[in-house]
């Protein structure tokens, strides 16, 4: 059942391809972690990856980020193959990520780093000599990211002290800060109780439709409700994917996934 | 940090941040206070003065970018090596000789940025030691030209601006060496809180993150490494300048060793903090060699072992704090 599934028909069909890999692998020594991978995201897609733990699923993330680099394959952002960029490039290009475990910037209050990601992306992070007070507008499209996030009113208190949640909330902000086409979030909602993980999916779920998304998730709850997709994952190869109808459905998927211990 | 809340729109607010605090004009004008309260120590006010601007120009490199540098005194050396071959064989004139030293130091810096950017942690420290052993060693062994252990003679400097000669007491020394200070800390200032300064706050919080946010965090290094080799250049010269000699002490190990041990004193990643660092250093030297000259860096060494257990952001982020929980209250 390692087929790699023929490129989806339920996708939003003439909207173009945003994201794919072609036969990506990847090994450490006699691990396999990623093997074959071909995978198509249409553009405005939201595609939800799951797969029992240690099946890849962060790894893949980096693949396609270039903070790893495969052994082989190729990825292709849009028409442009970018198997061979730096991850800052791919960030440039519209490709950006979220961590599992919080990747901030503690010393930093969310408005200095969202500040920080947009005048990085605006090309006026050189700029040594002139005050960062003179860039009004970057200082207030970061601000109004975060308003959007929710986070207005903790945007001058420095990360280390925010509440888990709210910094959950800032790893997603300072990709979106990116202004990315294609968004990869790694278990958004990692760690967060459960009666809270549902504002960060409300975020997840309202952002813009032009933005493709793959994110992992554990909760299936959750998978079934934003995604329209769902690829499933297992020991470093795609073991199928389908609609979540199809997936909820399939008996393979019920054996190697649901009927294993796994934990989230 | 601040309990300022979100009724501050966001730019006043960053603009607040960059505002100059009565304490800062309280501590520059406490820089005058020599001439009038210590006028025999005008010699070591000038020393401070030069190895602040020294600590400073490492404080960009690693107390605002996280760069571990153990070799900085590679800087200081070139320039005041430049400085005085400059005043020897070209003119005596102080100014040109500043900026040429400096640039000296720059492009140097610049060139050897792109080994630095490359790296982290242990593998830079190792890098810019050896980098800084290399041209101690260079500078010793061109006695031709640098006088090698001898040290450097025959500079002759011209009165600065043409009016102020170098005298004997200092006076002129001390001015020459704060002014060259308070120029190059504004420089320092405006860049900290510059688009660039919070860049390089981003990659020292956050050496991973950066990439993931499209940031070119190794263009950052390689400009931030020669602007800090720059200031570096610039404090050697000054050294080269007012003492009218250059020695090997200049480019050694043990004043790349100094300099790291003033910025932790004082606080890295506070602009101030080298400069207090200097100071505290330079001042604790002068009273511990007066009891017992060989042993000094035994009280050196009290004081580093103190401060880094219990101030681990130096004596400026102790008090800080203090100053934050007095004012909770």
């Amino acid at each position: 059942m390692t087929a790699p599934a023929a490129p989806t028909k339920d996708a939003i069909a003439d909207r173009g391809v945003a994201l794919a890999t072609r036969g990506l692998s990847k090994t450490f020594g006699s691990l396999v972690v990623a093997r074959d991978i071909a995978l198509t995201l249409p553009v405005g897609a939201r595609y939800a990856l799951i797969g029992p733990n240690g099946a890849g699923k962060t790894t893949l993330i980096n693949l396609m980020t270039g903070m790893l680099a495969p052994n082989a394959g190729q990825i292709t952002l849009g028409n442009d193959d970018i198997t061979a960029l730096e991850p800052q490039e791919r960030v440039r290009r519209g490709l950006a990520r979220t961590f599992q475990i919080n990747t901030l910037f503690a010393g930093l209050n969310p408005l200095e780093a969202v500040t920080l990601v947009v005048m990085e992306r605006r090309g006026i992070a050189r700029r040594f000599w002139q005050n960062i007070a003179d860039n009004k507008e970057a200082i207030e499209e970061a601000y109004d990211i975060l308003e959007k996030l929710k986070l207005g009113d903790c945007a001058y208190q420095t990360t280390r002290e925010l509440p888990y949640g709210r910094q959950r909330l800032l790893e997603i902000a300072l990709a979106l800060a990116t202004k990315p086409k294609v968004l990869l979030l790694d278990e958004p909602a990692a760690g967060v109780p459960q009666e809270e993980s549902g504002e960060i999916f409300e975020v997840v779920g309202g952002l813009s439709n032009d933005l493709t998304l793959l994110f992992i998730e554990h909760d299936m709850h959750v998978v079934f409700r934003f995604a329209t997709h769902i690829i499933v994952l297992v020991g470093g190869a795609v073991f199928t994917e389908g609609s979540p109808a199809q997936i909820a459905a399939d008996p393979g998927v019920r054996e190697v996934y649901l009927g294993k211990r796994h934990h989230g | 940090m601040s309990q300022a809340t979100a009724r501050v729109a966001p730019q006043q607010y960053l603009q607040s941040l960059s505002r100059w605090r009565p304490i800062e004009i309280v501590f520059w004008l406490a820089t005058l206070t020599p001439y009038v309260l210590f006028p025999d120590y005008l010699a070591l006010a000038s020393q401070i003065a030069i190895s602040a601007l020294f600590a400073l120009s490492l404080d960009l490199i690693l107390g605002y970018a996280g760069v571990v540098s153990l070799g900085h005194a590679a800087f200081f050396g070139l320039g005041a090596y430049t400085a005085g071959i400059f005043s020897k064989f070209v003119w005596g004139e102080p100014f040109t000789g500043l900026l040429v030293a400096a640039t000296v130091a720059a492009i140097v810096g610049y060139a050897s940025s792109f080994i630095i950017s490359r790296f982290r942690h242990l593998t830079l420290i190792m890098i810019t030691l050896g980098l800084g052993l290399l041209l101690q060693e260079l500078a010793n062994s061109a006695h031709w030209l640098t006088g090698g252990s001898d040290g450097f003679q025959g500079m002759t400097m011209w009165p600065v601006l043409g009016l102020f000669s170098f005298d004997l007491y200092g006076k002129t020394a001390y001015a020459y060496s704060l002014g060259v200070l308070f120029v190059l800390f504004l420089g320092a200032r405006r860049l900290v809180n510059s688009p660039f300064g919070l860049s390089l706050r981003g990659i020292r919080e956050n050496w991973v993150r950066m990439p993931a946010i499209g940031a070119q965090s190794r263009a950052h290094i390689r400009t931030v490494y020669t602007i800090s080799a720059f200031m570096a250049g610039m404090a050697g010269a000054v050294l080269a300048q007012t003492t009218q000699t250059v020695s090997l002490e200049s480019i050694s190990f043990q004043r790349s060793a100094d300099v790291l041990v003033m910025l932790v004193l004082g606080g890295a990643g506070r602009l101030y903090g080298g400069l207090v660092g200097a100071a505290i250093f330079l001042i604790a030297r002068d009273q511990f060699s007066g009891i017992a000259p060989q042993y000094w860096y035994f009280w050196i060494g009290v004081l580093l072992v103190m401060v880094v257990t219990f101030l681990p952001n130096g004596i400026l982020g102790g008090a800080s704090r203090i100053i934050s929980r007095w004012r909770a209250k």
